[in-house]
């Protein structure tokens, strides 16, 4: 089996290759045939890709050892959900999985514009086929997702416990498909280019895959920050890694894009720009993946020391000179149609906003390749941490929310201060009522940037439910129709403009869950033997007893072992119990004794949270068990070529015995408020991100009408 | 104003405006960085970031502390090290981690919570073998 998957992958990199060639050829010589078989060539590297796809999950599935990377990232034991998603946790198969989404997305969107866009496609193909080529290349000639090993192993490694979580295994699907979405903006920018055809075409063509490879980017990174605050043990969601802000990094890029295409669509401005943008969206999601098979920065998530680090600094660098070479020698045909009339228009704030986001963009760069950049300047590996960033993040935030509010009801070309009032009397009023508010009922005071924040919150929300209801309200006027009915015919005929005012909702409340958990969490550590208690933040936190489960964690990650606590919660009447454990997985390694095994592996923090609109109450524990170090070394000496069934029974033993007499334990307790409104906005944001991309019933017959026309056109050339 | 004139002076603001970002950006970070460095280097009277692996068997639990030596990556020199605050799971013999603080009495002693652990890969052919 293993040798259909290098076959089609192989099959695949050909076709790629070709699929270039006849594109290419088509476009200049004008002839359509070798164009439309350029197009067909992509629509096979897809098929192919799937099949290797399909050849390897397959693998997985059946846990056959003789492929290297079923033996590396899976085993009998991993439960079947977790086998399904080994397949993108190790390095080869990520890049697999890249291809395929990759291909898939090119197949669509080509597939779509197969009877428009005559000039810019066939280019667009070459260049999707292109980056398509890269990635099989790679696997072709140094990661070969289809190694096999000569003497299959009778079990596997098995996968990392750290990414036995629901969250994670979802993740990267989302950020990779995030990634490759911006390949097809990226791809049709540099066809228009090419082709000498600058207007808005190719932004119409693509600003819908644009949207949503923007939407699953920032679900991957949301997931991401679950998974961050639920499994790492640190109670976090943010921590300012290199691989974070590589994926963070093209999604403020690509913010800015979406932005600043509506002011090229409707004012003919700002073409390089865009171009430039989407350039760097594509160069920035390349040096994501980048960054996380490198090993060139100290990150937790890093893959291990890679071989292919070197083939992605060509091709990233290629991809720079290729977009900067094509802009600057299209400079001329770039001009803008229009000028900026006033600074006080929509188009004007688009820019701002546009600066801040990459401005934003550039501060996390440097932060990131600090340790680079300060090991070429002074020789030395330094490196800049969570501080520097808040510090310089906090007040690009503070400025790009106060933009959120405001530049959704700026009128085009020029507007005057008069006007402007007019729209934001009531917001700016609800802005101070809020501050009135928080200083007398909260003590938000306490840390002023917070402050800041939760007032512009006010603000956006204000503006955004403003513009909900006067739209409404001059609907039902106009319709007589009811309230609910008005509001969803209001929005599904303006999806673009209903479902931008939700994303800068969900943004607020994204921001007014950052700034609260940030600002005033109360955290404690502290040891505790059972019957003890300690407080944090008015809750009294009682360790009521102690707990060993042999097999069955809660989480469902197939852990042998698990030791943990219960906990009592009390705070005025309210009191919930609280259930933190530890896993720990058995290693193969064969210096050790056989009952050793079973406890030293990758262990993990299962946390428990209790969840709430207005406060997370978050615990973890790290028992201790070094208490049981000597029966295990016995039990090693004793029970040394015992069977499964005897290795149980010392295990059932070990864990009775932790219970009987448990040792104290440390506990971490972190109780944030408003944490859960990061999520909850994060949803709002994909939810009017979804609103925005689905296509309208104008839209569609506005396709209809097209293609009908380009049918006429065809007809009557052939006539 | 005229046109032309205004544009230059939007240009320059811009430009102002960037510099001073990019200054900002220069001077925070440089002063604000800890340098990342290897046991065989580090002398007491600053802070470091110390990198390197964890001795095998030199993991202790003293109280809320842990005690363990870090040696170069790819040498014999180590450093004891005494830290509090959350251990990350992946923590034991043999991982790379990272660790800021200071030395203080030919002990390095780590700030809180600031022990951050590699992940060995997502076990990659490359890490077993090492």
């Amino acid at each position: 089996m293993a040798g259909v998957g290098s076959a089609c992958l192989f099959i695949a990199l050909l076709t790629a290759l070709y699929a270039i060639a006849a594109s290419v050829y088509g476009a200049r010589s004008g002839r359509r045939e070798w164009v439309t078989s350029g197009r067909r060539a992509i629509y096979c590297v897809a098929g192919l890709c799937v099949i290797a796809f399909g050849v390897l999950e397959s693998a997985f599935l059946r846990s056959d050892f003789s492929f290297a990377l079923v033996a590396e990232g899976s085993s009998i034991e991993t439960p079947t959900f977790y086998k399904v998603t080994a397949l993108w946790a190790t390095q080869d198969g990520s890049l697999l999985l890249w291809v395929t989404l990759l291909s898939l997305f090119s197949t669509t969107v080509l597939f779509l514009t197969r009877r428009s866009l005559r000039d810019i496609a066939p280019w667009a193909t070459a260049v999707l086929g292109g980056v398509a080529a890269f990635f099989l290349l790679l696997m072709i000639g140094w990661e070969n997702p289809f190694d096999t090993l000569a003497t299959p192993p009778a079990d596997g490694v098995g996968l990392n416990p750290l990414l036995r979580h629901p969250a994670m295994m979802i993740h990267p699907p989302m950020l990779y498909t995030g990634y490759v979405g911006f390949s097809v903006p990226f791809a049709f920018a540099i066809g228009a280019l090419v082709a000498r055809r600058p207007g808005a075409d190719w932004i119409r063509a693509t600003r819908r895959f644009a949207l949503i490879a923007w939407i699953f980017l920032g679900t991957g990174i949301m997931l991401g920050a679950l998974w961050s605050y639920t499994e790492l043990g640190w109670g976090g969601y943010w921590a300012w890694d290199p691989v974070e802000n590589a994926s963070l990094m093209p999604w403020l890029v690509g913010t800015a894009f979406l932005h600043s295409i509506m002011v090229q669509e409707k004012r003919g401005m700002l073409k390089v720009w865009n171009a430039s943008l989407i350039c760097a969206t594509f160069t920035l999601a390349l040096l994501g993946t980048f960054l996380v098979r490198s090993g060139i920065l100290d990150s937790i998530h890093a893959f291990g020391a890679s071989t292919i680090g070197v083939q992605f600094l060509v091709f990233i660098g290629l991809v720079i000179a290729l977009s900067a070479g094509l802009i600057i020698s299209r400079l001329p045909l770039l001009r803008s149609e229009a000028k900026l009339d006033s600074l006080l228009s929509r188009e004007a704030f688009f820019l701002l906003n546009n600066l801040v986001l990459v401005g934003l963009c550039l501060v996390i760069m440097w932060g990131t390749f600090f340790p680079l950049i300060s090991e070429a300047i002074t020789g030395t590996k330094a490196s800049v941490g969570p501080p520097w960033f808040d510090r310089l993040v906090t007040p690009l935030a503070l400025v790009l929310v106060l933009l959120t509010g405001i530049g959704p009801v700026l009128a085009w070309r020029r507007f005057t201060p008069a006007a402007l009032w007019r729209v934001l009397a009531v917001p700016v009023a609800a802005t101070a009522t809020a501050l009135v508010l928080l200083l007398a009922f909260t003590d938000a005071a306490d840390s002023w940037t917070s402050l800041l924040m939760f007032c512009l919150v006010a603000f956006v929300l204000t503006v955004v439910s403003q513009e909900l209801w006067r739209g409404t309200a001059a609907r039902r006027t106009m319709t007589g129709e009811s309230w609910p009915r008005a509001l969803a015919r209001l929005t599904g005929r303006n999806r673009r403009r209903y479902g931008g005012y939700l994303v800068h909702a969900g943004i607020a409340v994204l921001f007014l869950g950052v700034a609260a958990s940030s600002a005033f969490v109360d955290q404690r550590d502290v040891r505790l033997s059972p019957g003890e208690s300690f407080d944090v933040n008015g809750y009294r936190v009682t360790y009521r007893e102690p707990t060993a489960k042999l097999g069955g964690d809660s989480g469902g990650t197939g852990a042998p072992i698990s030791f943990g606590a219960v906990l009592d919660v009390r705070k005025g009447g309210k009191h919930y119990v609280l259930r933190p454990s530890r896993n720990y997985y058995s290693t193969a390694d064969p210096s050790l004794g056989t009952i050793s095994r079973l406890f030293e592996g990758e262990a993990t923090s299962e946390v428990d949270v209790r969840w709430g609109l207005t406060r997370n109450f978050w615990m973890a524990i790290r028992p201790d068990i070094g208490s049981l170090d000597k029966p295990i070394r016995e039990a090693d000496a004793k029970f040394a070529n015992a069977s499964g069934d005897v290795q149980a029974l010392i295990v059932a033993a070990l864990a009775e015995r932790y219970r009987r007499d448990p040792p104290p334990a440390a506990f971490r307790a972190i109780s944030s408020p408003f944490v859960v409104w990061i999520w909850i906005g994060g949803g709002i944001v994909v939810l009017g991100g979804l609103v925005a991309a689905w296509p309208s019933p104008e839209a569609r017959l506005r396709r209809v009408r097209s293609l009908y026309s380009a049918r006429v056109g065809q007809e009557l050339s052939r006539a | 104003m005229d046109p032309s004139r205004k544009r230059k002076v939007r240009l320059v603001v811009a430009l102002t405006a960037a510099v001073l970002l990019a200054t900002a950006l220069i001077y925070t970070s440089f002063s604000a960085s800890t340098e990342a460095s290897k046991p065989s280097e580090i002398k007491p009277g600053r802070s470091y970031e110390l990198t390197g692996k964890v001795v095998n068997g030199s993991i202790r639990h003293d109280g809320d502390d842990l005690r363990f030596r870090v040696r170069d990556r790819d040498g014999t020199a180590s450093v004891p090290v005494s830290y509090t605050g959350v251990v990350p799971d992946p923590f034991r013999d043999g991982r790379e981690v990272i660790v800021s603080g200071e030395l203080e009495h030919g002990t390095f002693v780590a700030e809180r919570d600031s022990l951050v652990t590699k992940c060995p890969s997502k076990f990659t052919k490359d890490e077993q073998s090492s």
